[in-house]
């Protein structure tokens, strides 16, 4: 199972956590299981069909829009981090 | 018996080709790049006056600083003194070092001047100036031209807040001679457990006029110039104008894309940071050299998806990290040293202890900085994203 990074902002959609693991060969597949666990975090991330651009997706520190998005190949030993903007500076 | 002045100098004069200040002048005239010319007097001799282009390393100090200077054996370098006998010396020295195309110039700087040729008068620091930033002059990489670079230059500071006030406040105690702060905000009781700028006697007090208080007092050689007033469309062209690097510490989308946009309008850098709790972002966004704001993020996230300090809260300390690494990637930038995080994103997690970094890349489609990019006619989510600004 690869591990997922949680950027702080999305961390109160999966009951805290800074890491979970999730299964899938795929982003899209990983995606999806993740969904299954925590559920809130699809709208923060993919509430349609395509990524939701407000986010980062990065697999082992490579943008996934430079890979091949949601199709980009994931393997167990992988590190997901989900990274939205974040805003605050005072 | 050792040799005497007069006999090492007739061995000097054997080995060590000479150039009449004509001849230099002429080389110098046909722009040859792949001429070093070296003044080897003393400080005070310096300072009274210079070769074009001339390096300074003053013989005392010939061996211990030329191969930092001029790393190339094979590099043909001129060297000159006052009047043509210490340049001689320090030409043979320099044959013994292994450099094989050393010239001296005959008759030196006198003559140099005498025959109405160009010299350049340096900017010289005062005594103050040279107690002051010691610690940086006894550093290669900045110097003395390196502290009249931060002296001359001019940094914009969006926001006296949690980033803004480390990069403010350690800006000003390295010199750097124009801080541009602007906030419309006052000082609150709240903001005072990271926003070391201002003071518990201040709240109530506009940042911006608080901060240059707290500037001034530091450092009175920085010129403070505040604006009382929010960034928006109306202003942000003529202020971000006036500046070389611009730090971005605001704490809402809207400003950050118009910001952005400015920026690439304007070709001015400028150095993201952001934070969260325990957590911390930084880069650089160095127009059309990495990726801009809007490649990162082409649209801000719902509210809920992007609280400000105010609502979701932040350790004290963490903006004090991020705004000093804001602040050391300005002075890089401003003295040209160093790698820049241009294209790169610092995250710092205060909990793990732990630094990461993702690359960063830039969108060819961008709307702003990319093929087709017009930065000038983009949202900037000012509706959208409408939070109250406070933070």
């Amino acid at each position: 199972m690869a591990t997922v990074r949680l950027a702080p902002v999305l961390r109160s959609s999966a009951g805290g956590k800074k890491q979970v693991s999730a299964e899938g060969s795929t982003l899209a597949e990983l995606l999806a299981a993740l969904y299954q666990s925590y559920p809130a975090l699809k709208e923060q991330i993919q509430p349609e069909q395509e990524l939701s651009r407000f986010i980062n997706v990065y697999i082992n520190d490579q943008d996934v829009r430079y890979l091949k998005g949601l199709n980009t190949v994931v393997g167990p030993q992988d590190t997901v981090i989900l990274l939205p903007a974040m805003a605050g500076g005072k | 018996m050792g040799d005497t002045s007069r006999e090492i100098m007739r061995r000097a004069r054997q080995q060590v080709p000479e150039w009449t200040p004509s001849q230099v002048h002429a080389a110098l005239a046909q722009g040859r790049e792949d001429l070093v010319l070296v003044d080897v007097r003393e400080k005070h001799e310096w300072n009274e006056g210079y070769l074009p282009g001339a390096l300074h390393v003053p013989r005392g100090f010939l061996e211990l600083q030329i191969e930092e200077k001029v790393p190339g054996k094979s590099q043909q370098i001129v060297l000159y003194c006052a009047g043509g006998v210490r340049s001689l010396m320090a030409g043979a020295t320099l044959q013994q070092m292994g450099y094989e195309n050393v010239i001296s110039m005959a008759g030196g700087f006198g003559q140099w001047k005498g025959a109405g040729y160009n010299v350049v008068q340096p900017r010289i620091m005062g005594e103050a100036q040279i107690r002051r930033y010691s610690r940086h002059l006894l550093i290669p990489e900045v110097g003395e031209a390196g502290q009249l670079k931060l002296l001359d230059a001019r940094v914009l500071l969006i926001g006296a807040g949690g980033l803004g006030s480390p990069a403010a406040f350690y800006l000003a105690a390295a010199g750097v001679g124009t801080l541009g702060i602007i906030d419309a905000d006052v000082v609150d009781e709240s903001n005072l457990q990271r926003q070391i700028l201002h003071t518990t006697e201040r709240i109530g007090q506009y940042k911006a006029e608080s901060a240059r208080a707290t500037i001034k007092a530091l450092n009175p050689d920085v010129n403070v110039i505040t604006y009382i007033e929010r960034l928006d469309e109306t202003n942000v062209r003529r202020i971000v104008a006036e500046y070389d690097v611009i730090i971005d510490g605001t704490d809402n989308f809207p400003t950050r894309y118009l910001l952005n946009d400015t920026a690439l309008m304007g070709d001015k850098p400028v150095i993201h940071g952001s934070v969260f709790r325990f957590e911390g972002q930084v880069t650089v966004f160095k127009p059309y050299a990495g990726p801009c704001y809007r490649c990162l993020y082409p649209e801000p996230p719902p509210p809920a998806l992007a609280p400000t300090c105010a609502e979701a809260g932040v350790l004290g300390v963490l903006p004090g990290i991020i705004g000093l690494l804001q602040a050391t990637e300005t002075i890089k930038l401003l003295l040209g040293i160093g790698e820049p995080l241009v294209a790169r994103l610092l995250t710092y997690d205060a909990l793990a202890g732990e630094f990461n970094e993702l690359r960063l890349f830039r969108d060819p489609k961008c709307p702003a900085c990319g093929e087709n990019g017009h930065p000038e006619d983009l949202p900037t989510y000012a509706e959208f994203c409408a939070l109250p600004g406070r933070s």
